[in-house]
């Protein structure tokens, strides 16, 4: 039988239906604004982000008109203020990583302890205390940083290493270290708290003690949150500039040795961005040169990261 | 379906509940229980939501320990050695070293099949990569697993379905030779079918250890149960042999729970 049959009985109902579903004007005209208000929000962020992607694009491009590529990737000196001009990236490349690797050796491990201590041992009173202290901690201005690690950390070096100088990756990379930690802790702990309490019930009643339970069951399950706290603690240390820009010295120098002074693509981008080039000169051009390096750079990690997020998912 | 070549007063005994009282923080859980648990027997503990049936299997591995504001009065004997699972002289490690537990909703660890079985022996230091291979294919014969996952050891254990995984998680707690199995709804997640296959495994697995068992099917208790011990609000209201408890209980509360008057 057709049940949408119309007779008199159910076309009086259906009237009283549409009734209800009538267009209501002003009701719907809200729902458009609204709608063209959220459109516009996340718009603007895409917009942005193609804007910045297509300058750094454009101004480069003109940049690779004067300089071959090779020579961006191969030359040794980065002087390119210099009248005897060289622009080899690896110069900035090296001070950038070097310094990178110097926090990120301080960061993950203290981070990761700190994390697994604050998820799994500490009592609930000391976490309450510390988390928001340890988030604090990142949220000071990286210059107080910088200035922590010129004026008070290279001396303190210094005592042991009389021979380092005033202005050096190693300090930078140090404190840089301890600004990121914070980035790495709060989101490893937090990954590591949303592992669900049966798994860790699971362990126990297997007789394990609790830094059994923390690093064989609690840390493998959060590994996707834990990598991803790891990326995103690369990427600040990559990214990070005053640090670097006050206490490594700004001098391009190729180098992987952290007790030299040297230049990171963010410092240098800072030093040029400063001073008083004429605009469109092959100078200014470096810097979005170096900038699109950089965005390549914290691209590849963030590939790395979602990679990562999705290879070691858990489903619990 | 209850051997009875034993009269109950002969049968050793694996552990004592002596005047067991719990509370979460001032709530008490438990009220001053006594309870014999049979070795190589399954004892069954049934009664409405709340009644502290949970509450009372936790005990006996001491996992109300992880979280604060919990507290035991009396005493669980555990035999042979007459050790009182509940002292605070003793190391609750110790405790779940010797009892093990399946829970109500499978959780394998994020590990292969083979590293989920092998997680009890590697924390109790365990390292020989022969004697970690026998016990495993052991405990998941034993669990009836070890057709299905013989060829893919190194799979993920949550890949395998609920049952499979309920099957993965009972092999985990056999791996370790444990003296008391404690079962915490173990089919309450699972379909029929696999319910059924957990029933069997439970059956055979009473001839080795002693077996304590929460369930809210009252069916399952009387399928697969020797004992049966009906609880309400905290209290023991009856135990007994399972088909005396079934057929002709001894209190008018059981009779009323188990004929469905109320519950």
């Amino acid at each position: 039988m057709n049940s949408t049959v119309i007779t008199a009985e159910n076309i009086v109902l259906m009237q009283q239906v549409s009734d209800r579903l009538k267009k209501d004007f002003s009701r719907h005209l809200k729902e458009r604004v609204i709608e063209a208000i959220l459109f516009l929000a996340a718009f603007l962020s895409v917009f942005t982000t193609t804007a910045i992607v297509y300058i750094l694009l454009k101004e480069s491009w003109i940049f690779f008109q004067h300089v071959p590529l090779t020579d961006f990737l191969f030359d040794t000196q980065w002087t390119p203020l210099f009248d005897d001009a060289h622009y080899g990236i690896m110069v900035l490349l090296s001070g950038t990583i070097t310094s990178s690797m110097v926090a990120l050796l301080v960061a993950i491990p203290l981070g990761t302890i700190i994390a697994i201590y604050l998820s799994e041992f500490a009592p609930f009173s000391v976490r309450e205390i510390a988390k928001p202290f340890l988030e604090l901690l990142g949220g000071i201005p990286t210059i107080i940083y910088g200035y922590f690690a010129l004026l008070f950390v290279t001396p303190l070096l210094q005592k042991i290493f009389p021979e380092l100088p005033g202005f050096n990756l190693l300090s930078a990379g140090l404190v840089m270290g301890v600004m990121i930690i914070p980035y790495v802790a709060s989101l490893s702990e937090d990954a590591m708290r949303a592992v669900p309490m049966a798994l860790r019930e699971g362990s126990y009643a297997t007789g394990a003690t609790r830094l059994q339970t923390s690093l064989r069951v609690v840390v493998p399950a959060a590994t996707s949150g834990i990598a991803a706290a790891y990326i995103l603690g690369i990427s600040r240390a990559v990214g990070e500039t005053m640090i670097l820009a006050v206490a490594a010295g700004m001098q391009p120098n190729l180098t992987f040795n952290p007790a030299e002074p040297g230049a990171t693509i963010t410092s240098f981008i800072v030093q040029v961005a400063l001073g008083d080039l004429p605009h469109g000169s092959i100078g200014y051009q470096t810097i979005f040169a170096a900038g699109l390096s950089l965005m390549l750079l914290t691209l590849v990690f963030n590939l790395i990261g979602f990679y990562m997020r999705k290879k070691y998912r858990e489903a619990y | 379906m209850t051997e009875k070549t034993m009269p109950e007063t002969q049968l050793p005994l694996k552990a004592e509940a002596r005047n067991l009282s719990f509370f979460y923080g001032n709530f008490q859980a438990l009220k001053n229980v006594n309870m014999p648990i049979y070795d190589k027997r399954v004892t069954s503990l049934i009664g409405p939501s709340g009644c502290g049936k949970s509450t009372y299997l936790r005990c006996f591995n001491r996992m109300h320990d992880l979280y604060p504001g919990n507290r035991y009065e009396g005493a669980i004997d555990f035999h042979p050695d007459h050790t009182d699972l509940l002292s605070s002289k003793v190391d609750p490690i110790e405790v779940r070293m010797r009892i093990s537990m399946v829970f109500q909703k499978p959780n394998p660890f994020p590990k292969s099949i083979y590293e989920n079985v092998a997680y009890g022996l590697r924390v109790r230091g365990e390292s020989a990569r022969s004697v970690i291979d026998d016990k495993v294919e052991a405990a998941l014969r034993s669990a009836a697993l070890w057709g299905e996952v013989k060829d893919r050891l190194n799979e993920q254990g949550a890949n395998l379905s609920g049952g499979q995984q309920q099957r993965l998680c009972i092999a985990r707690s056999l791996a370790t030779d444990p003296e008391l199995m404690l079962f915490d709804e173990p089919t309450s997640a699972l379909d029929p079918i696999a319910t059924a296959s957990i029933e069997e495994l439970i059956t055979e697995l009473k001839e080795k250890v002693a077996i304590l068992i929460v369930t809210h099917n009252m069916q399952q208790a009387a399928r697969i149960s020797d004992y049966t011990a009906y609880m309400y609000i905290g209290e023991m209201v009856e135990f007994g042999e399972t088909d005396q408890v079934f057929i002709k209980p001894n209190k008018k509360e059981t009779e009323d729970y188990i004929t469905g008057r109320f519950g």
